[in-house]
């Protein structure tokens, strides 16, 4: 007999009416509703109806303008070369103003012009998600746990782009919109502020992220190796705990003294992932607006610790008395 | 339906994976890590071991030519029209001139640089070249010899290795601008330049850095030297540049950036290694070298020499280390060379003469 699993479920439910859902007072759903082998391999075999409503097509149409201009920069970048194009596409970017031109609004559009357009699509588009998100959990009667999820996403996003170039007086301070451009802006901004690993938001962004991750490996774990047990119905165990949920719970407390329950283990998960961008965010807002070198800091508030000079004193050849940076 | 998705899976897979196998550059066991400062810093050199026997391999000194007598004429009596070496006797003469014909020209011989009808003539403009080329060979063993070089010293087959043109010169990065673009707009950068090993950083930053005599000492150094911002700091942009400058000098030194610094505070002197001095003066070397023997002779060079902004072919730092810490495996190369190791020409005939190439210079 067939049996049910999590992951690659061998067993494909197909309601011959698809699923419609509860009842909602404004129903905006587009499209007539399929099954999938391939969608049920990874999850419910169902696809759509999808639900269109205003706010989501026009969050689509602004992240296509936004897409749009992007990519057609980068394509003039490569003097509208269309295999250069592909091939140095990972390379190619969109990217903010220069410096000299600092917070002004519209500087000349291959100079960053273009940029500013970009970032006011996308953010639009986003921030409509957003709101289109929260508007849907409403009307479902659920809690607003995702949009708020995702709102701290968006604030690192915020930060990154519009808020501390704003605090900096230069557009300038922003991420370029591009595959490895943004990678070696990152890798840019530690090296010009003194290594963000001295960050203390920084670190803890890092250790939510890290530990999100290990969160996410733990319960998926204990959740997976109980399901014989019917821990798949782990909402339900909440309030009526089964064998699943006893064995699960017995697991950890043997082999680490103690355990999350059925339900704070979604709340450990939700803070952890929410933290790591919002840690992130203030960390990156405190960089060069407040901070502007973090190893500096990090010896000045004992932070940093000091190593033995392996080699003989080596001086700085610009400032041979001294032992100026 | 089920079947064909397996299909499909297993041949994107099977193609991703070989894919991967030929372009991921690997490493193949065993490796050679060398420690270079303190523990739990992660200073280390990392190479495989066969890499660094094949690096070895490739960078041999060639055999100095047997001493030559100082007896005899002076080279300046015997030949017509010497200008730097004419104090040596003919015989020290004669054995530089072998020497270099190893070390610059070997296939194409003594008739690279002259006119065997005429052999004082300066017409071909390979020996105006070679002759500022003698006098620069001797200003890095001289002014640059405390400094950067040391006793290692430099000769022509540092960085000729018995090429005309040595293999790691550089021009001007014009990026798509030279190709017709009118407005280029990415702000010089995100092309795949080998200069920058490959990154998205800046194309054109050894323009910047290496081609400018008498830049800013500060222009290099973007981090703030104060825990908290007093006044306006360096751009994101700005250490882009530096970032690229840095690529260059690691893909022609073959190390990587704790070969100098302790990364964790890139920027402090106290904690780098004593090589970042030398780097140091070797950047000042290389930009005073450029400017005052490769720029001098953009005349002399005939068209095909130049880069697409029509400057000459420039020094970096992996055009004598041709990707190694110590070029010619730290060999002391100048030490059978002692007339190559000071300044023997006077002043008022080190300039260059600027003359347009003869018509008949081999393209």
């Amino acid at each position: 007999m067939a049996y049910y699993q999590n992951i690659f479920t061998q067993v494909q439910v197909r309601p011959i009416h698809p699923e419609q859902g509860v009842p909602v007072a404004v129903d905006h759903r587009v499209g007539k509703p399929f099954t999938s082998y391939i969608a049920g391999l990874f999850g419910n075999s169902q696809v759509g109806p999808i639900y269109g409503g205003y706010l989501g097509i026009l969050s689509a149409v602004c992240f296509l303008i936004a897409f749009e201009i992007i990519g057609l920069n980068m394509l003039a970048s490569v003097n509208w070369d269309p295999i250069q194009f592909v091939r140095q596409l990972p390379w190619l970017a969109l990217e903010p103003p220069r410096p000299e031109y600092g917070l002004k609004i519209l500087p000349p559009l291959a100079k960053g012009g273009w940029w500013l357009i970009t970032g006011f699509f996308l953010t639009s588009s986003i921030l409509l998600w957003w709101l289109r998100m929260y508007r849907r959990a409403r009307a479902l009667g659920i809690g607003t746990h995702v949009p708020w999820a995702f709102a701290s996403a968006i604030w690192l996003y915020l930060v990154l782009g519009f808020i501390r170039p704003l605090l900096m007086g230069s557009w300038s301070e922003a991420v370029p919109f591009g595959i490895f451009p943004h990678l070696d802006w990152t890798a840019a901004f530690s090296l010009r502020y003194g290594n963000l690993f001295y960050n203390p938001f920084h670190m803890l962004s890092i250790a939510f992220l890290y530990g999100s991750t290990l969160l996410f490996a733990m319960h998926g774990a204990t959740i997976l190796a109980t399901s014989r047990y019917g821990s798949e119905r782990e909402i339900d165990q909440i309030v009526s705990r089964g064998t699943a949920s006893e064995r699960a719970a017995l697991f950890w407390r043997w082999t680490m003294g103690w355990n999350a329950t059925m339900e704070s283990i979604h709340r450990w998960a939700w803070w952890f992932a929410v933290l790591t961008t919002l840690t992130g965010g203030i960390g990156i807002l405190l960089t060069g607006t407040v901070v502007d070198n973090w190893y500096l800091w990090a010896v000045k508030h004992g932070v940093a610790p000091a190593y033995p000079q392996v080699f003989g004193p080596v001086v700085d050849p610009l400032n041979a008395g001294g032992n100026v940076p | 339906m089920k079947s064909l998705v397996v299909v499909a899976g297993v041949t994107v897979a099977a193609f991703l994976t070989i894919a991967m196998l030929g372009t991921a550059g690997w490493s193949l066991p065993p490796i050679a890590a060398q420690q270079h400062g303190f523990r739990g810093t992660g200073m280390d050199q990392i190479q495989t071991k066969r890499e660094a026997a094949a690096d070895q391999a490739a960078n041999q000194a060639p055999a100095a030519a047997d001493p030559a007598s100082a007896d005899g004429d002076k080279a300046g009596t015997t030949y017509h029209n010497v200008q730097v070496l004419k104090d040596l006797s003919t015989e020290q003469f004669n054995r530089v001139m072998t020497s270099i014909t190893e070390w610059v020209a070997p296939e194409q011989g003594c008739t690279y640089c002259h006119n065997t009808e005429n052999m004082a003539s300066d017409d071909l403009y390979q020996k105006k070249v070679a002759r500022r080329m003698l006098q620069m060979t001797q200003a890095i063993n001289g002014e640059w010899k405390e400094k950067h070089v040391h006793e290692a010293g430099v000769t022509c087959f540092t960085c000729h290795r018995g090429q005309p043109v040595p293999k790691n010169v550089w021009f001007e990065n014009p990026g798509l601008t030279a190709k017709g673009l009118t407005e280029p707009r990415n702000n010089g950068q995100n092309m795949a330049s080998p200069e920058v090993g490959l990154a998205s950083l800046p194309y054109d930053t050894l323009t910047e850095f290496l081609g400018k005599k008498g830049l800013d000492d500060n222009a290099i150094r973007v981090n703030a030297t104060t825990a908290l911002p007093e006044g306006k700091g360096k751009s994101i942009q700005d250490a882009e540049k530096t970032y690229g400058l840095m690529m260059h000098m690691s893909q022609s030194l073959g190390v990587n950036c704790t070969y100098c610094h302790n990364t964790r505070a890139m920027s402090q002197w106290p904690q780098s290694t004593p090589q970042r001095v030398n780097a140091w003066h070797g950047i000042r070397m290389v930009r005073a070298l450029n400017g005052d023997y490769l720029e001098p002779l953009k005349g002399t060079f005939p068209e095909n020499r130049l880069g697409p902004n029509g400057d000459v072919p420039k020094i970096g730092c992996g055009t004598c280390h041709n990707g190694q810490p110590k070029p010619l495996n730290g060999a002391h190369v100048i030490e059978s060379y002692p007339e190559l190791a000071k300044a023997t020409a006077s002043a008022a005939d080190a300039k260059p003469q600027p003359a347009s190439p003869p018509a008949d210079a081999p393209k």
